[in-house]
């Protein structure tokens, strides 16, 4: 049980999260109203599928490096939980641009690049499936992978600030959260939802982990 | 990694091209093919294209031909011959050679495409635009050369996996649409003939995401090449 704390912290921080987001005090601010409560949730999910994804290459390079499958193992169901936040982070800010923007899709660059994101690592878990022999796989996916997280960057973090028409906050000469966050009030819940989200991604991970290595340990 | 060695290898691939002309001949036909079906679907003897659309049309024709050529490169290598590069040369010089045998290749089949495609498409130019050319031709070697260096590396991936050829499309398109854009972005602003620094940011930023894709192509190479 010593080894548990941060499963018990990760439910803690992510139902602190929920109440907290919903219902403590939030900025009154032109459009973004109440809607400004998806910080919480929107953009702390995306933090999270940054800070997965980036585990799943550090483990992509390890396995490469060492050539051991249990690596593979944790680079592939990291890129699997951060898609899946990835995902839930592009329907909460698909639900938040339907208040704010007037459409649930407006073809902003970050949302265009959003998109594109997952559609890499969609390509990702395809490429996995094309092949069986277990090393193999793990060799060419662990190259695309980071492969694949080169190409992201400059698409999720660079080419948004340089489009004068993106719609975002923080990009396009528009005011970033920052800005609204006179108070630090949403920081006492952003940062804490960030580890939360995070936690909840590696639990889910580590459990996919541990059924791939027992399922492996079956077979040999 | 050996120069000799590079530029020996680039010199067998393009003799290994030159001695099967029908593949090279097929890949401009291919080019050639498509811009006459979208002329002829575009219905251009009515009337020209929005710039925009001209501009965007020319790059995903050339997109599709450069993943066509391109896919080539690792796929069809038989075993035997892949084995025998396997012995004779270290991976690194093989990607370095294969990705400026591509590039060049990529280069002449887009001068060639953009001689003919400028050569039937008509375009309605928006008021006072001089047509930059000397950006444009910048615009495509840029072009050319980010296409080889991700569809080059990408086809070594794909080329390990069954079903490669249409896994190529689903891998490389996602990954190279931040050049593509980027390019299609300085190639439309040479066709508005707006002042030159304008393109700069673009050019530096096309730069900087061809070095990185050579350099992460080249230290991971060697690991795809091992099995």
């Amino acid at each position: 049980m010593k080894k548990n704390w941060w499963k018990a912290l990760a439910l803690i921080l992510v139902t602190y999260t929920l109440l907290a987001g919903l219902l403590m005090d939030a900025p009154r601010l032109n459009i973004l109203n109440e809607t400004i409560r998806n910080l919480h949730f929107h953009v702390t999910m995306w933090f999270g599928m940054v800070i997965l994804l980036t585990a799943s290459m550090v483990y992509a390079i390890k396995y490469l490096r060492s050539g051991q499958i249990a690596f593979d193992d944790k680079s592939v169901e990291m890129a699997k939980a951060g898609a899946l936040l990835g995902s839930m982070g592009i329907i909460t800010g698909a639900v938040w641009a339907n208040y704010t923007w007037g459409e649930p899709w407006s073809g902003d660059s970050k949302q265009n690049a959003a998109a594109i994101c997952l559609l890499i690592y969609f390509a990702y878990l395809v490429l996995r499936n094309s092949m069986k022999d277990e090393q193999q796989r793990a060799r060419v996916s662990g190259v695309y992978n980071i492969f694949a997280y080169a190409a992201m960057i400059p698409l999720l973090f660079i080419l948004p600030r340089l489009d004068p028409n993106s719609l975002h906050p923080g990009n396009g000469g528009n005011p970033g959260f920052n800005a609204y966050d006179l108070d630090s009030k949403l920081r006492v819940i952003f940062y804490p939802a960030v580890i939360g989200w995070t936690l909840m991604g590696v639990w889910l991970a580590s459990l996919k982990i541990r059924t791939r290595q027992i399922e492996r340990a079956l077979e040999d | 990694m050996n120069k000799n060695q590079i530029l020996s290898l680039i010199g067998k691939e393009l003799l290994s091209e030159w001695r099967q002309r029908y593949a090279l001949n097929g890949m401009i036909l291919y080019l050639a093919s498509t811009i006459f079906i979208c002329y002829m679907s575009f219905g251009l003897k009515a009337g020209a294209i929005d710039a925009i659309t001209w501009n965007a049309l020319f790059w995903i024709i050339l997109l599709f031909t450069a993943v066509n050529s391109v896919a080539k490169s690792f796929i069809q290598e038989s075993r035997g011959r892949a084995l025998y590069y396997y012995s004779i040369a270290s991976p690194t010089e093989i990607i370095v050679s294969k990705i400026i045998y591509n590039a060049l290749l990529l280069l002449v089949l887009a001068l060639v495409g953009f001689v003919i495609y400028s050569f039937v498409m008509e375009r309605a130019n928006e008021e006072g635009a001089t047509f930059d050319l000397l950006y444009f031709l910048i615009a495509i070697v840029l072009g050319s050369l980010g296409l080889a260096s991700s569809l080059t590396m990408i086809s070594g991936i794909a080329s390990k996996a069954e079903n490669s050829t249409s896994l190529m499309a689903v891998l490389s398109f996602p990954v190279i649409l931040p050049i593509i854009l980027m390019v299609i972005k300085l190639s439309k602003n040479a066709m508005d003939g707006l002042d030159r620094s304008v393109s700069t940011d673009e050019i530096l930023i096309l730069v900087a995401i061809n070095a990185i894709v050579f350099s992460v192509s080249y230290l991971l190479f060697p690991y795809l090449w091992k099995s």
